[in-house]
């Protein structure tokens, strides 16, 4: 057994193998969800009232707990009135698989029932333009600091210190201060996603520049590289790849702090969206938005490492090695 | 890999031969070696040292270097491990400072890495995000060449190391000798005034090294360099170099500068000439491992046997 091809270490599988556990990595979940959801016999703590009986308090369609409402069921039986009736069910904060299929689709077909409300769709633009930004800012900081810090001992000695002292601070501290300084709507939340992602940033890069090959450099300057020349045409070069999957991790972080940045000032955005229709206990929605956020984050992730092998064809060597 | 095994001077080569002294020249390689020594000073390096504060105070890693290296001549550097043969190399290539004496490059003292000097590293060190092309063309781009002018120049290079094919693929996919070639054609694209090659073969598999030795004396047949070479090989140290510097360790120091007897231009048949194993025999007297392998009983293993009595096969032998 010890030679099956399934528990190889380091060892690659065949591509359909490999193909069909990956497709069984989301399957399995979803597998669970729906034996939890469609099969009454697990779980199903709750009874929802088909016919109250003579119960007076029980309504067509409450949710009552299953001890609760097998005593009334005695009860009943007991004093020969009318018995309730009902059938298992889950928690509302559970719905089952095809109710948030259903809301994912009705997301973008059906008007939201308040006026107040947004679409999901908007609330989600919405999240995407502050990731975007607050991701641009930090990057267009955060990287050639790092690169810089990786490269030249002074400028690590001078700021990396303070980043490192900062990054320990945690960016939902400074909510109230950067709604006092940039008011209310998206530029205090763009502020969040920058505090909280370009600190990281500095010392992650900085990091990756300096495991770039030293002979490389060496190489470089035997053969005329000097000063600028050397920082950009092999330095930055040199760590391309890796600094490309290192913005790729810290793109996710950057969601993580979305949710924070979503509830300062006027709380907008798919975050919000998920606080509030959890207060309505529209939990498919909740759901579907969750979910929405992941599919996103998955597919610009892919997209990005599909473009990265695009851009960089060098780049096979580093992952077979 | 037999040259190898018989690297500890222990098991000389020849024992019970009759071989000459390695100074015996003939009239030939003399004539050769007089006229070789009239050539222009490439390279001259003036008491050179080195130390190096560690924790356990000052270790002086070269001390006093003084050699000459006249023009197109090919010098191998040798010495037991801890001789300071790479210190010394890095130093020459600029690449690290030395602590007293100086450098000489045509006359003129050098300080840092420059182009004049190109290197060849044991590790390859090809730029992976560039093709083999681009590679080449780096330090020409560096000596501010056009585009054009230094793209046609590469290719020049890559087909003298017979890799036109391969122009336009990436280092991952070549070959750890293909490799080294390109490294080659890249240092050599500067047109340095000499070659500094740190045991630049060392990584190779035994044939491959072979075969890149014959390239590498072609090449140093046919255009105007000057190599210094540093190598662990006795055989390979021989059978390429016009003079050997052979260094001891603890500090590093100039042990002796050989003249090798053997004539050139060199063939793979020459391994086995009364000279070659004269010189062998020299170098081998010079580089002997004078501290024991820790925990070992001199070239034994405290072994028993441990293979059981009666078993099937009783003996290896």
């Amino acid at each position: 057994m010890s030679s099956s091809p399934w528990f190889a270490v380091r060892k690659p599988m065949r591509p359909r193998t490999r193909l069909v556990t990956s497709v069984m990595s989301f399957v399995l979940p979803l597998l669970i969800w729906s034996l939890v959801s469609y099969v009454p016999q697990v779980w199903h703590p709750k009874v929802e009232i088909t016919d109250p009986g003579s119960v007076t308090y029980l309504r067509p369609g409450m949710l009552v707990d299953r001890e609760a409402f097998d005593s009334e069921v005695r009860q009943a039986r007991e004093r020969h009135v009318a018995v309730p009736a009902g059938n298992p069910a889950n928690p509302i904060y559970l719905p089952a698989p095809h109710q948030v299929a259903k809301a994912f689709y009705t997301a973008f077909t059906d008007a939201p029932q308040r006026r107040s409300e947004k679409w999901l769709h908007e609330s989600l633009w919405e999240s995407i333009q502050v990731i975007f930004w607050g991701f641009l800012l930090s990057s267009l900081l955060g990287v050639p600091l790092g690169i810089l810090a990786g490269t030249y001992d002074v400028i690590s000695r001078l700021f990396e210190p303070f980043v490192e002292f900062f990054r320990y601070l945690p960016a939902p501290a400074f909510g109230a201060l950067a709604v006092a300084i940039l008011g209310i709507y998206q530029a205090p939340k763009i502020a969040i996603i920058f505090i909280g992602t370009f600190f990281q940033q500095v010392l992650i890069i900085s990091n990756t520049t300096r495991k770039l090959d030293p002979t490389l450099l060496e190489a470089a300057q035997t053969l005329g590289a000097r000063n600028l020349a050397l920082l950009f045409r092999v330095v930055v070069p040199g760590i391309v790849t890796d600094l490309f999957r290192d913005m790729r991790i810290l793109l996710g972080w950057a969601w993580t702090y979305l949710i924070v940045a979503e509830l300062i000032g006027t709380s907008s955005g798919i975050t919000w969206f998920i606080t509030q229709q959890a207060r309505y206990k529209n939990f498919d929605n909740v759901f579907a938005a969750i979910m929405m956020i992941g599919i996103i984050g998955l597919g610009t992730d892919l997209l990005l490492a599909w473009l990265g092998r695009r851009i960089f064809p060098w780049q096979q060597a580093a992952a077979e090695a | 890999m037999k040259a190898r095994s018989s690297a500890h001077g222990q098991t000389p080569v020849g024992r019970n031969l009759e071989l000459p002294s390695y100074l015996e020249q003939s009239d030939a390689v003399r004539d050769r070696f007089r006229r070789l020594k009239q050539r222009p000073v490439v390279l001259e390096v003036e008491s050179l040292g080195k130390t190096f504060d560690s924790a356990q105070g000052t270790v002086t890693a070269l001390r006093d270097i003084s050699f000459k290296t006249h023009r197109r001549e090919f010098v191998c550097v040798i010495g037991p491990s801890g001789c300071g043969k790479s210190t010394l190399i890095r130093i020459l290539a600029g690449l690290e400072s030395a602590t007293s004496g100086r450098v000489l490059l045509d006359g003129k003292a050098v300080h840092g890495p420059g182009p004049d000097r190109g290197m060849v590293f044991q590790g390859y060190t090809l730029f992976p995000w560039l093709t083999v092309k681009k590679n080449v063309m780096f330090g020409l781009e560096m000596a501010g060449r056009g585009k054009l002018a230094a793209e046609e120049e590469a290719m020049q290079w890559i087909d003298l190391v017979g890799l036109g094919k391969f122009a336009r693929s990436y280092p991952h996919q070549l070959s750890g000798g293909m490799k080294q070639r390109v490294a080659i054609a890249r240092a050599l694209a500067n047109q340095p005034r000499i070659l500094l090659m740190d045991e630049p073969f060392g990584a190779l598999d035994a044939q491959t090294r072979a075969r890149m030795q014959a390239y590498l004396m072609e090449i140093w047949a046919n255009i105007d360099i000057t190599i210094l070479f540093i190598t662990h090989d006795l055989d390979e140290a021989i059978f390429l170099a016009d003079r050997i510097l052979v260094l001891k360790a603890h500090p590093g120091e100039v042990s002796e500068l050989i003249e090798v007897p053997v004539a050139q231009p060199r063939k793979p048949e020459q391994l086995l000439t009364p000279e070659f194993l004269a010189t062998r025999k020299r170098l081998e007297a010079l580089i002997h491992h004078p501290e024991k392998e820790p925990g070992l009983n001199g070239d034994h293993l405290n072994m028993v046997r441990m293979v059981s009595v009666n078993d099937e096969v009783e003996s290896v032998f």
